[in-house]
């Protein structure tokens, strides 16, 4: 018996699925079974009020598909999810090579950058829920400090480019709306993919660096040459992550317009909302973020695939 | 801030050109500074101002001409439920970190150490889960809940949470067991410890920077989870801070700035000067498993 005991208890592979079982079980119950649920809720009739399973086929995708609501959801989720990225990728890289730039070996300059980095890294420290409030303000229609920057610049205001009003009125108006929205999530995302970045240029051997500077290589080339090309299997994963994280978001349009004015700022996320919980239709509400899944797992699929080749070579 | 003027690439080119590249340097990383913590600043300052002065229009949003107050946070503390949302994150947070601990430590060991076929896959499939991002899910779960009894109980958030911890930290962990060599173990065992033994009494204290790392990640994630949190919970005394501020102190279209933006700042501050020290780390987390893993 205690021969058993101890040669179970010395079972490496035994100790590996009983140490993976735990885990395992509950990804399956938390996100298999509530996945499976949702393909199920999505071809039923499913309510808050009554989760009794009627087969309808894909009618509620057919029914969601038809609502220019959705349509506008649909429209808004990618645009906003691709202009972000694009302005974060650029913004951060600019970041990462000003943060990852030799410092003076002066004591100063080592507390200014410890203080650079804790402002630069609030954005994504900060309870996205909490920041957003922030910047609610910021676009107010009446008060907004942005506003007051720009009549003290004669941007806006009677008599002026952007006048006659004294205020742009942010969120109240289609494209401006939609600016805000994109520029949150850019103001969000940049933290973490400069930090990403930061990473990955830390990672390339000095050497190689060194190697470049002797062949004469300025700066421009190295970075677009040597750098570039180095950190972007890096990159691919930093877009990555702020692509899921914007596509899949939810905070800071339920908080800055709850996809107002109208629909203009409708998101898929957003638009399940309000129809799944506001308005009670569970069916209706799982049809609309099921649309989000195929997105993801492409995007996921191409960009771990190009990032994995990128590494090999 | 003039201790911020540096220059890039020291002792290259002449001086003149050395100091405009240094203006610039400075230049460019004060403007990101003043982007990324504009909103910020502007909480730090509406915070202390009287109503007349926040309400004042066309008068200057950054400075006081009444004299700075302290009424709204008297008033955040005490006639607001700040204080039991700060409970109620804390109360969550706490138990999420136990749960992810217990759940991914155990996971993390067996991914690092078993490198079979079966440990490669659990692998990418805690890559996968950690995509899967919340808006997928909240309306499957919110039936859950609501089936289990468990709606405007801070136990769903409990039972939830760990869906998303648990994959990072995963992760995270699987890169520090690596790091730790085999042998250590096999001496453990030679010297008469089981496998268990050896794991608790020796990798376990190894990895402890990486239990660290968890366990700030986890609960800045319990903080941070909006979705869940505004599904789950309805009723304004199980609220957590991330949704308990935007909701129960905006009523309507009346709006309690100065509590509203005193509250983010209040929790912006500390969440701040953690994920710096710990930023490296964390950063470890999210690359080291997408590339390697």
């Amino acid at each position: 018996m205690n021969a058993i005991m101890s040669r179970w208890l010395d079972d490496s592979r035994l100790m590996g699925i009983v140490f993976l079982a735990p885990a395992t079980l509950y990804i399956v119950l938390l996100v298999g079974l509530p996945f499976i649920t949702a393909l199920l809720f999505s071809v039923s009739t499913a309510t808050v009020g009554d989760a009794s399973f009627n087969y309808v086929g894909l009618r509620n995708f057919a029914h969601v598909w038809q609502t220019p609501a959705f349509r506008d959801a649909l429209v808004n989720t990618f645009s906003f999810t691709v202009v972000a990225q694009i302005i974060t990728i650029v913004l951060a890289n600019i970041l990462a090579q000003l943060l990852t730039a030799p410092l003076p070996p002066r004591r100063s300059a080592r507390i200014g950058m410890w203080i650079a980095r804790m402002l630069l890294i609030l954005p994504w420290a900060t309870p996205l829920s909490l920041s957003v409030v922030g910047w609610l303000w910021m676009f107010d229609s009446k008060y907004s400090p942005i506003d007051y920057i720009l009549r003290e610049m004669a941007l806006l205001g009677p008599d002026t480019v952007w006048g006659p009003a004294n205020n742009l009125i942010w969120l109240g108006k289609p494209l401006l709306a939609k600016a805000s929205i994109i520029f949150v999530h850019v103001w969000r995302m940049t933290p973490l993919a400069t930090v990403i970045l930061m990473a990955g240029l830390s990672s390339i051997p000095t050497d190689l660096l060194d190697q470049a500077e002797v062949d004469g290589s300025r700066y421009l080339r190295t970075l677009f040459q040597v750098k570039l090309p180095l950190v972007m299997p890096i990159m691919l994963i930093s877009l990555l992550f702020g692509f899921i994280f914007t596509f899949g978001d939810l905070t800071v349009v339920y908080i800055l317009t709850r996809g107002g004015p109208i629909t203009h700022t409708l998101t898929l996320p957003m638009y399940s909302f309000l129809v799944g919980i506001d308005g009670g239709n569970l069916a209706q509400g799982a049809a609309v973020s099921l649309f989000i899944f195929p997105v993801l797992l492409l995007v996921a699929v191409v960009l771990l695939r190009t990032a994995s080749r990128a590494e090999i070579r | 801030m003039a201790t911020l003027t540096t220059t890039p690439t020291p002792a290259q080119g002449p001086r003149l050109i050395r100091v405009l590249r240094g203006t610039l340097y400075t230049t460019l990383v004060l403007f990101f500074c003043l982007l990324a913590s504009s909103p910020f600043l502007v909480m730090g300052v509406v915070t202390f101002q009287t109503d007349q002065d926040l309400y004042k229009r066309g008068a200057s949003p950054f400075d006081y001409e009444d004299m700075p107050t302290l009424e709204h946070l008297d008033n955040l503390f005490n006639d607001t439920r700040y204080l039991s949302f700060v409970r109620n994150s804390t109360l969550t947070g706490i138990a999420v970190v136990v749960v992810t601990l217990v759940l991914s430590l155990p996971a993390a060991w067996a991914l690092a150490r078993l490198t079979g076929r079966w440990g490669e896959h659990a692998g990418i499939l805690m890559f996968i889960v950690y995509l899967v991002p919340p808006t997928l899910l909240f309306i499957p779960l919110f039936r859950i809940i609501v089936q289990l009894g468990l709606r405007d109980s801070l136990l769903s958030l409990i039972l939830v949470y760990p869906s998303i911890s648990v994959p990072f930290s995963t992760w995270l962990l699987m890169g520090f067991f690596k790091s730790i060599p085999p042998e250590l173990e096999e001496a453990a065992l030679v010297d008469g410890f089981n496998r268990y033994e050896a794991f608790w009494r020796v990798v376990l204290p190894l990895a402890r920077p990486g239990v660290i790392s968890v366990v700030v990640f986890t609960f800045t994630l319990t903080l941070h989870e909006f979705i869940y949190s505004l599904v789950f919970i309805s009723s304004s005394e199980a609220r957590t801070l991330s949704t308990g501020v935007p909701t129960e102190l905006i009523r309507g279209d009346v709006f309690f700035w100065q509590p509203l933006l005193a509250s983010a700042l209040l929790v912006a501050i500390p969440v701040g000067l953690v994920y710096n020290l710990f930023l490296d780390r964390l950063v470890q987390g999210f690359t080291l498993g997408a590339v390697k893993g």
